[in-house]
């Protein structure tokens, strides 16, 4: 941008990190607030009688299944740590992919 | 709304994985007209906070529970085809990482929430902005909200035809449609007003990044600058 913005903006950077610290806190946190009843679809397959159908998951013995993490007792902390390192895991690979398809050259 | 495996046959889960691989193909290309330096953080974080609120099952009633899908959230904030990939590395990392939304699945997963969600939530999104004719960019998360409503049980009525396809148990179709449209709208205003919020946190910071809103940021600021004295 050749003149300057009216007012100082927020930049992208500071952004970013203050949006990833609310979905740790979602993820990590506030999640063991969440519904536990089953989803819509779930819901809808068990009462017109087709949930038995789903068969066994081939990550079912995966260390975070059904976001918990095996091992640990609390439910708040289990579910709480599988949420993080969900946030990490997507963070890496969306954070790397993004960057890798850009077009380069438009800097802020 | 995450399919397990074994809801859908085999030839119809094929189906889906081969119509999400095109997608997914054809949006890793296209998604590069959409990405630069300053948009391709975003896009990141876009992925990141769909998966956190997935994770956030709110109630809707009667011991059923939703959560956002997000395809019309990160639509708007960075593109259609970048919110294909934003849904799908979530679908992926979830259904591998979580067992949530079966493996076989995927492919269907991938139909319904990045492409169908991710695409229905667009094209109402660019509709409404059409026929709304906004000046500023105040009324572009409302508009992303509406959008973000309807996809949500189009999605659904999409997993009610590709049921009616492939669905294992035979289950009459206008029972399936009518339970899966009912719960799904019912969830849909949910995603409504979640989108409408993080898509006006991030309007009220930096519209100038938001890709349903770019032009009208633009258009905004020139206004200031003309109206300001000397």
């Amino acid at each position: 941008m050749s003149t300057p913005a009216p007012r100082a903006r927020v930049s992208t950077a500071r952004l970013v990190v203050a949006g990833l610290v609310v979905c740790a806190l979602l993820a990590g946190v506030v999640s063991a607030w969440a519904s536990g009843h089953p989803d819509g679809l779930e819901h809808v397959a068990e009462t017109l009688g087709f949930l038995d159908s789903a068969t066994e998951h081939g990550t079912a013995g995966s260390p975070f299944a059904d976001y918990g993490t095996s091992g640990v007792e609390s439910p708040r902390l289990s579910g709480g740590l599988a949420g993080l390192v969900g946030v990490v895991v997507v963070a890496v690979i969306a954070f790397g992919l993004m960057h890798l398809l850009r077009r380069r050259g438009s800097d802020d | 709304m995450h399919v397990p495996d074994g809801f859908l046959d085999a030839p119809t889960s094929l189906a889906t994985a081969a119509v999400a691989a095109g997608a997914v193909g054809l949006a890793l290309n296209r998604a590069r007209r959409e990405l630069d330096d300053r948009t391709a953080p975003l896009a990141g974080l876009v992925a990141v906070f769909v998966f956190a609120a997935q994770m956030l099952n709110f109630p809707v009633g009667a011991g059923t529970s939703g959560h956002l899908l997000g395809g019309a959230l990160a639509a708007v904030l960075v593109g259609p085809w970048t919110a294909t990939l934003c849904l799908t590395v979530v679908l992926a990392v979830q259904s591998l990482l979580f067992a949530d939304g079966g493996i076989t699945a995927l492919g269907t997963n991938v139909v319904l929430m990045a492409v169908v969600g991710v695409w229905t939530g667009w094209l109402v999104f660019v509709g409404l902005r059409r026929l709304v004719r906004p000046t500023g960019v105040g009324v572009v998360p409302a508009l992303a909200g509406v959008a973000a409503v309807v996809s949500v049980p189009v999605a659904a009525l999409t997993f009610t035809a590709l049921y009616a396809v492939g669905g294992h148990a035979p289950i009459p179709l206008a029972e399936l449609t009518a339970a899966m449209l009912g719960w799904h709208t019912l969830i849909g205003l949910g995603e409504g007003a979640i989108t409408c919020l993080a898509v006006g946190s991030i309007i009220a910071t930096r519209p100038d990044l938001v890709h349903g809103a770019r032009d009208l940021a633009a258009r905004h600021e020139l206004e200031i600058r003309t109206g300001a004295p000397a």
